[in-house]
């Protein structure tokens, strides 16, 4: 695909290429190291800058994560990054991510789900490998491309499936929908359809945990919440009022970018000035880091690396993950404006595919194993629909239930009673 | 829970759970000193005074009628309970109020610019971050709209934040975060997260502070599903209601008034509260039922002194809580009065007047004699010079004219 900028443009964005440092064997990451004097690095992370290796795009002359890790694994003797355990729980959530969004294409068309649908097929590294690290008190904030990001926070498949078919037994009622998933239980904090606005509420989140070990003195406390976003999103206001607010305040958040290079129909490279997001980061003072967001262990390498700063109390990190949907924006774009070929280039690095590789290759785990784990995640996936199926729609009485924590809130009526009193309030006639 | 209604004895004040579960068995409300009456029957009213009107509507034997001025009718019961009280200007009433909840619950927290070592720009926060710290009083940058956000999700996680916009109008900036998450994110996460958030700041017409200084947003924000919004007139109910409006789970947006500052009155010295959802009498009265909030309470009653010596008898209600209108009390004062005049500060268009207009028509048409008079700021950016900014906004002279035409 031609784009408008050449190779020139890269190479006056100069980057610290002779800062080096003493590296560790398991940890392959490339930081941009943040220029100010303030933010102390710790001296096991090696530097050099890199751009994408995509060829079709751009010529870079220098070296992503990929070859770093091929380099190190060809000369010392091969240490996995991952054990068999943690490779099949990998695997699984990702084909449950996968074979879940394919089950949601299939029931819009049925009609038996509405509205905008974002799908993730092809980003699963991502939310893979970051989100299998956490606990369940750490939070998870993301966009309106969410089911899987809530899937593998671990919310049930049957409570999201039955959420998009607006059924009473979602995880939010039904009142939510498909971009508007929460969890208290699994600290998922949503779902939001305006881009950018969840950012907010995640440095939020940030926030309270600093906020509990410090003012709390609850010692112990050592949450770390992650706010997944995408390109277009890097260039709103938001970002960037958050990222320094953060970095100001050294938040236990780890900001990561979902770089899908299309915001709807809208090219990355068409829509921001410099288009290299990560670099982004050291301008307020954090590494920036970007990783192949294809692959799902060096995903989950950077993110403990992201992780374990956030939780020693370091303060924010901003990961660019190298990723692309398979589909469309959501199931209503006709996808007409991308180039086949970048996509065929994108359907070859298959995330799934490539751990299947790894786990088969590193005798890992055997093909009937992984097949033994389609077959369950296909049965998972069928069992939501089928209990979506036969859950109940919320009855007319739902409709005030949740505007106001207190119902007191709807204020007091001419009769001198509270409104949510009146009976025509719990049948949901009342009108507010 | 027990509801605290303001001027109730010191006995019954003192809430003791955060929690706002709700007991339909305790009463929510004190008495009333109104009196529903029927439109043309004789009749004996007691007035709040003490005095028996034996026909009410000759007005000319109503020249001793002695609280012209704004009596409150909390403030008399406040002054019954045992201890003196002390005085205070309104911003250390809100000041007050926040330290005390802010002692009660470590959980309450602050969030704006300059509230921190500052003190904030209209000392609200004055001394708080020495005490508190400086997590807990946080000076924020200026970026109105991920700090709000930030206040949201710190609510959702478990904090009660108090975000202060240092003038209203910067919460324009927020407004994404104001509609977005605060009033629907309890909703559309099925009541999973509850936010309470207190959102705050001045707001109204000033001293020739420009246009830009001089909005009032609630107007803006009346639409917003799920949020509460009330607004602040004296030391007294701002102390009051910053209290009530922390301890409830849900967002509420308190509206101050740049210019009301610095108003001073003794308040009581025990822990009270002001319902969220209550309006305030202020002047009981017997011929037009005047309706206002903020700063424009004190053009009313300024007013309200010119109209007594004229023969009226105006009956004062600061509505205060803007959403959701107390509709017993206005509704028990238009059965009364059956003549309505709304005195705001908002603009004509879409403002307060507008909804409560539209409310009370629908609630209490049958009772009304004439068509209720609403008398608002002009539609227009607020101009720099006095002059002009002074025929922006409402006047005493145009709420005596405007109750003369209703009373005719």
């Amino acid at each position: 695909m031609s784009t408008a900028f050449s190779a020139a443009n890269f190479s006056t964005q100069s980057f610290p290429l002779n800062h080096t440092s003493t590296t560790t064997h398991d940890s392959p990451l490339v930081f941009a190291k943040p220029t100010s004097q303030f933010l102390r690095s710790t001296p096991k992370l090696r530097l050099s800058s890199f751009s994408k290796l995509n060829l079709s795009r751009r010529s870079g002359t220098v070296v992503a994560v990929s070859d770093v890790v091929k380099q190190k694994k060809s000369k010392s003797t091969p240490t996995l990054l991952i054990t068999k355990e943690e490779g099949l729980e990998l695997y699984e959530d990702m084909v449950l991510g996968r074979a879940f969004e394919d089950m949601c294409a299939q029931m819009y068309y049925r009609g038996k789900m509405f509205g905008f649908v974002h799908l993730y097929n092809g980003q699963e590294a991502v939310s893979t490998g970051f989100i299998k690290l956490l606990k369940q008190q750490d939070s998870v904030v993301s966009t309106y491309r969410d089911h899987v990001h809530a899937l593998s926070k671990g919310v049930p498949a049957r409570a999201v499936m039955s959420e998009l078919f607006g059924k009473t037994t979602g995880c939010c009622r039904g009142q939510g929908g498909s971009m508007h998933m929460f969890s208290r239980e699994h600290n998922l904090l949503g779902g939001f359809a305006f881009i950018g606005e969840g950012i907010p509420i995640a440095t939020g989140a940030a926030f309270t945990s600093k906020y509990k070990r410090e003012v709390l003195k609850e010692a112990d406390c050592d949450h770390v919440t992650l706010a997944f976003f995408g390109d277009g999103t890097c260039n709103n206001g938001q970002f960037f009022e958050c990222l320094n607010m953060a970095s100001l305040w050294k938040l236990p958040i780890v900001f990561v970018v979902e770089n899908n290079l299309w915001a709807i129909g809208m090219s990355h490279l068409r829509a921001t000035s410099d288009p290299q997001i990560y670099k982004k980061g050291p301008a307020f003072g954090m590494p920036g880091i970007h990783v192949d967001g294809m692959d799902v262990l060096k995903v989950r390498e950077v993110a403990k690396e992201a992780i374990g700063r956030a939780r020693r109390g370091e303060g924010p990190t901003l990961v660019e993950c190298e990723t692309y949907r398979f589909r469309g924006h959501s199931l209503a774009d006709p996808d007409e404006l991308r180039d086949p070929a970048e996509k065929a280039h994108y359907a070859a690095r298959d995330p799934i595919t490539a751990l299947k590789k790894y786990l088969t290759e590193n005798n890992l785990a055997s093909e009937s194993e992984l097949k033994a784990i389609d077959k369950k995640i296909d049965e998972v996936v069928e069992d939501a629909v089928e209990f979506a199926d036969e859950s109940p729609v919320p009855p007319r009485s739902q409709l005030l239930e949740n505007v106001f924590a207190d119902p007191k809130g709807f204020g007091i009526g001419s009769d001198g009673r509270y409104r949510c009193e009146d009976p025509k309030f719990t049948q949901g006639t009342a009108h507010v | 829970m027990a509801v605290i209604f303001q001027g109730v004895g010191a006995a019954a004040a003192l809430a003791s759970s955060p929690s706002n579960s709700f007991d339909s068995n305790k009463s929510v409300f004190a008495p009333r000193r109104s009196f529903s009456v029927r439109k043309g029957a004789s009749f004996a009213v007691v007035r709040s005074d003490g005095t028996v009107n034996l026909n009410p509507k000759d007005r000319r034997a109503q020249l001793l009628i002695s609280n012209a001025v704004a009596t409150k009718a909390d403030s008399a019961a406040a002054s019954s309970s045992s201890k003196p009280g002390h005085e205070l200007l309104l911003f250390e009433a809100l000041l007050e109020g926040l330290e005390e909840e802010m002692e009660r619950d470590p959980h309450v927290c602050v969030m704006g610019e300059d509230v921190g070592h500052y003190g904030g720009s209209y000392k609200v926060t004055k001394g708080l971050a020495k005490k508190f710290g400086d997590l807990r009083v946080l000076d924020t940058p200026i970026a109105e709209n991920s700090f709000t956000g930030m206040g949201i999700g710190a609510a959702m996680t478990g904090l009660r934040p108090v975000v202060e916009g240092m003038n209203m109008g910067f919460l324009l900036l927020a407004f994404n975060q104001i509609s977005n998450n605060c009033g629907m994110l309890h909703y559309t996460s099925g009541g999973q997260f509850t936010i309470p958030i207190v959102i705050r700041g001045p707001g109204g017409v000033g001293r020739q502070l420009g246009a830009e200084h001089s909005q009032r947003l609630e107007s803006y924000f009346q639409s917003i599903p799920g949020i509460q919004m009330v607004a602040c007139s004296t030391p007294y109910n701002a102390k009051g209601l910053m209290k009530a409006a922390i301890r409830s789970e849900n967002p509420v947006i308190l509206f101050e008034h740049v210019l009301l500052y610095n108003l001073k009155e003794r308040i009581p010295d025990e822990d009270y509260i002001c319902n969220l959802e209550e309006a305030e009498m202020v002047r009981p009265g017997e011929h037009v039922t005047i309706l206002t909030y903020s700063r424009m309470r004190y053009h009313v009653m300024q007013a309200a002194k010119t109209l007594v010596n004229k023969g009226y008898d105006p009956e004062v209600i600061d509505i205060r809580s803007l959403k959701p209108f107390d509709l017993f009390t206005i509704g028990n004062s238009v059965k009364k009065t059956h003549r309505v005049l709304i005195v705001e500060e908002c603009m004509r268009t879409g403002g307060i007047g507008a909804s409560l207009t539209a409310a009370i028509t629908e609630n209490f048409n049958d009772y009304l004699d004439a068509p209720i008079m609403c008398l608002s700021s002009q539609d227009v950016p607020t101009p720099y010079a006095g002059t002009l900014e002074e025929v922006t906004v409402v006047q005493p002279a145009q709420i005596v004219t405007a109750v003369e035409q209703l009373c005719q």
